[in-house]
């Protein structure tokens, strides 16, 4: 069984009448040891390919897609449930031929990659569709280790913005889903938008030649899941509130609007499965002013499986004191996530005002990102900024916007712009 | 073998033996319990009666329980002393420890002592208590073992330093816990105060008060010397600690003074929590209550929470001489 630690890192003191408590919660979890993975745990996985006709143009899109599909179906351990999806207008099974899902094996292995290479480019985009197949081929088993993967190169045209929300909102919290996108054809917000109801990832592929390996990536990480169905329980006193609770690292990814009550003044948001990894959330309290001299528990944090097994304990406090000393420390964990949180914003909202033509905003908000990625070490996004702007002073955020930004490297910048640096690491990390 | 039974299990023990047999109780010393009070006080929050949970805090509000430490009393019959967490400390950084020394029912010394934690250090609440159960110990051995009561207070003191010392992190020595230390032996001929810092022992008799302690201070040093009390508490750093113990501290001995055969009074051993409302050592004696010497500490500490309880308080009092037919 993994083992799960939770560390909280915060300033509890506050100063005379203040009621906002801030603290990150650090979930580590140690898989069953090795990153092995291992024999028996049951999963699940789905690999949805967009056939749609774009997928043609170039014709090495098409070709590569079926490379990296393969990669992944040759990555599943034996055992493991699996299905091919083909996206277009419609959700078509590629792969196994009848409704349902196939065990791994050698022989259903060759069988789907055979399928896989039959597929062809033709028709539209509904990636509603997709999802809705997705989902239905998964309530056919029994595991909770739920994981799939959609590829796409444009954008969700064939279907209405209000029928994909309604489908998240139906297949929210069924599977986890790592979103892809191919080429500069597709939309960030609206691959986040999946990627984060179904607590994945999100990026960008720009070369169809690499593919391939981020599919086995993908698959890989799947496959060290161990745990399905994690939440993060928080648990607040009497006339206290949760402002926020997002996860911080390694992606920044609001789940305050995600709370489900779990019992009095304790609530529940989804983390999905978990491997042998660490994540930091970032949790938010407005409590009662207090006294001087009173401490209290602002908030305890505890891990929670679907069967409500608790797998780990954390607290947040409140300590009131007229020692400014100890109240006017800032906790540097809290510290450095806010800055990231700032960071993603200000790139967001930079990118928005740089498409929309709005140069002086844009060269402000880029500006503050340049620095603020400065200040905090953020040395991939600080070198993914520099191709959007460039930059002349990175302390003080002076930039000046570039003429001709590629769109793969705006599309790289925003696709990535909720990736965080892990506080009080050195060097960059994936 | 005279028929004497050990005041804890009962068994009966040699009146010449310094531990009972039957269970190690110290024989020859009655005393506050080591360590301060252990858990916590109360079953329900305080605040708003909801259960309290397995952590310490309340299930509904979140209000930590109160700690032991907050509030103490220990009543030896002979010496009390209370110590209060009063209305603006996160916690209760002052201890206290007493005891008396020699055959139950007629002892021959009453011990007692009080430190205060420097606020700005860490684990000052384990510095304090650290340094009041080791010197409490090494004077009852000191006496036990024939040490007049001065040499006693400097051993006593010396081994407070060492306990205290002993609890700093070698790699962070400015944030070594410290505290302020004041000792006081009564024996039928004398009082013997030891102190460092700004804890005071003021001796109350016949409506009087006076202040026996001069503070480590600077300003209670040019007081001493002859300044104005204008001059003296503008001077830079006027109230600043001078002397403290700590591992961060000089390990020069202490201050020492003795009250030679006093007659009928009132020793009172009190932190700053106390005497920072009531400045005037003269006015002390206005403010003690009649009664048993529980009831005298109980009542200055609640003047001082009166007065707004702005730090911890802390007060011992003793009844001089320790006349055991009359501590009843």
């Amino acid at each position: 069984m993994s083992d799960f630690q939770i560390e909280v890192y915060q300033n509890e003191y506050l100063p005379q009448a203040a009621t906002e408590v801030n603290a990150i919660v650090t979930v580590t979890c140690s898989g069953s040891g090795g990153g092995a993975p291992v024999a028996g745990t049951s999963a699940a996985e789905v690999i949805i390919v967009d056939c749609s006709g774009s997928m043609d143009h170039p014709r090495t899109k098409m070709a590569a897609a079926k490379r990296a599909t393969a990669a992944a179906i040759d990555t599943l351990r034996d055992g493991v449930a699996f299905a091919v999806i083909s996206g277009t207008d419609i959700a078509t099974l590629v792969y196994p031929g009848k409704p349902g899902m196939v065990e791994a094996s050698e022989r259903s292995r060759a069988e789907a990659k055979a399928a896989v290479e039959r597929l062809y480019a033709d028709r539209g985009t509904a990636m509603g569709e997709w999802l809705l197949l997705a989902k239905q081929l998964f309530d056919t088993q029994p595991s909770p280790l739920r994981h799939a993967i959609l590829l796409t190169d444009g954008k969700n045209v064939h279907e209405r913005a209000s029928k994909l929300d309604r489908i998240l909102g139906e297949v929210g919290g069924e599977f986890v889903c790592d979103c892809r996108g191919v080429g500069t054809d597709w939309e960030v917000k609206e691959l986040r938008k999946i990627s984060e109801t179904l607590l994945g990832s999100v990026d960008i592929v720009a070369e169809p030649e690499d593919l391939e390996e981020d599919f086995r990536a993908m698959t890989t990480a799947a496959m060290g899941k161990e745990v399905a169905d994690v939440a993060l329980r928080v648990w607040t006193p009497q006339g206290a509130r949760v402002k926020f609770v997002k996860q911080v690292e390694p992606s920044l990814v609001d789940l305050t609007g995600r709370r489900e009550e779990s019992g009095p003044r304790s609530g529940d948001y989804p983390t999905g499965s978990w491997g042998a990894e660490s994540r930091d959330y970032h949790v938010c309290v407005q409590v009662p002013a207090a006294r001087i001299g009173d401490k209290m528990l602002a908030a305890r944090t505890s891990l929670v499986t679907r069967t409500g097994d608790i797998l780990g304990k954390g607290q947040v406090l409140a300590i009131w004191t007229d020692d400014t000393a100890l109240s006017t420390k800032i906790s540097p964990e809290v510290a450095h996530y806010t800055g990231q949180a700032e960071l993603a914003e200000a790139i967001e909202e930079g990118m928005d005002a740089q498409r929309a033509g709005d140069v002086e905003t844009a060269t402000a908000k880029l500006g503050r990102a340049v620095a603020l990625a400065h200040a905090s070490g953020h040395e991939d996004t600080a070198k993914l900024l520099a191709k959007v702007v460039d930059v002349v002073d990175p302390a003080r955020g002076t930039v000046r916007l570039k003429r001709d930004v590629s769109a793969v490297d705006a599309m790289t910048l925003e696709s990535r712009s909720q990736v965080t640096k892990r506080v009080g690491t050195g060097g960059g990390e994936d | 073998m005279g028929g004497v039974n050990c005041p804890a299990c009962g068994a009966e023990v040699d009146a010449l033996h310094r531990f009972c047999e039957n269970c190690g109780q110290n024989l020859f010393l009655r005393r506050t319990p080591e360590g301060g009070p252990l858990g916590a006080v109360g079953q329900n929050c305080p605040a708003c009666g909801a259960a309290v949970g397995e952590e310490g805090f309340c299930e509904d509000c979140g209000r930590a329980r109160p700690s032991g430490r907050d509030r103490m009393e220990f009543d030896l019959g002979l010496v009390a002393g209370v110590s209060d967490r009063g209305l603006s400390r996160v916690r209760n950084e002052d201890s206290m420890a007493f005891a008396t020394v020699g055959p139950e029912g007629a002892p021959d010394a009453v011990v007692l002592t009080l430190a205060d934690g420097v606020g700005s250090t860490r684990r000052a609440d384990e510095a304090s208590q650290a340094a009041v159960d080791a010197a409490l110990e090494r004077i009852a051995d000191c006496l036990r073992s024939g040490k007049d009561a001065h040499e006693s207070t400097v051993d006593g003191f010396a081994a407070a330093s060492e306990a205290v010392a002993a609890l700093a992190d070698p790699e962070s020595a400015e944030l070594a816990p410290s505290c302020t230390f004041v000792s006081a032996i009564a024996t039928p001929e004398r009082i013997t105060i030891g102190w460092i810092g700004d804890s005071r022992a003021y001796w109350i008799a016949g409506g009087q008060s006076r202040q026996i302690t001069v503070d480590d201070t600077r300003y209670a040093q040019l007081r001493q010397a002859g300044w104005s009390e204008e001059d003296a508490s503008t001077s830079p750093g006027a109230h600043a600690l001078a002397r403290w113990v700590g591992a961060d501290a000089d390990r020069e001995p202490p201050n020492i003074a003795v009250v030679d055969s006093p007659g009928p009074g009132l020793l009172v051993v009190c932190s700053d929590g106390l005497w920072n409302y009531v400045p005037a050592a003269g006015d002390l004696a206005a403010l003690v209550p009649a009664g048993p010497p529980l009831t005298v500490a109980a009542g200055l500490t609640a003047v001082a929470l009166e007065a707004g309880g702005g730090d911890n308080i802390t007060v011992v009092v003793l009844p001089y001489p320790f006349d055991v037919a009359g501590s009843e």
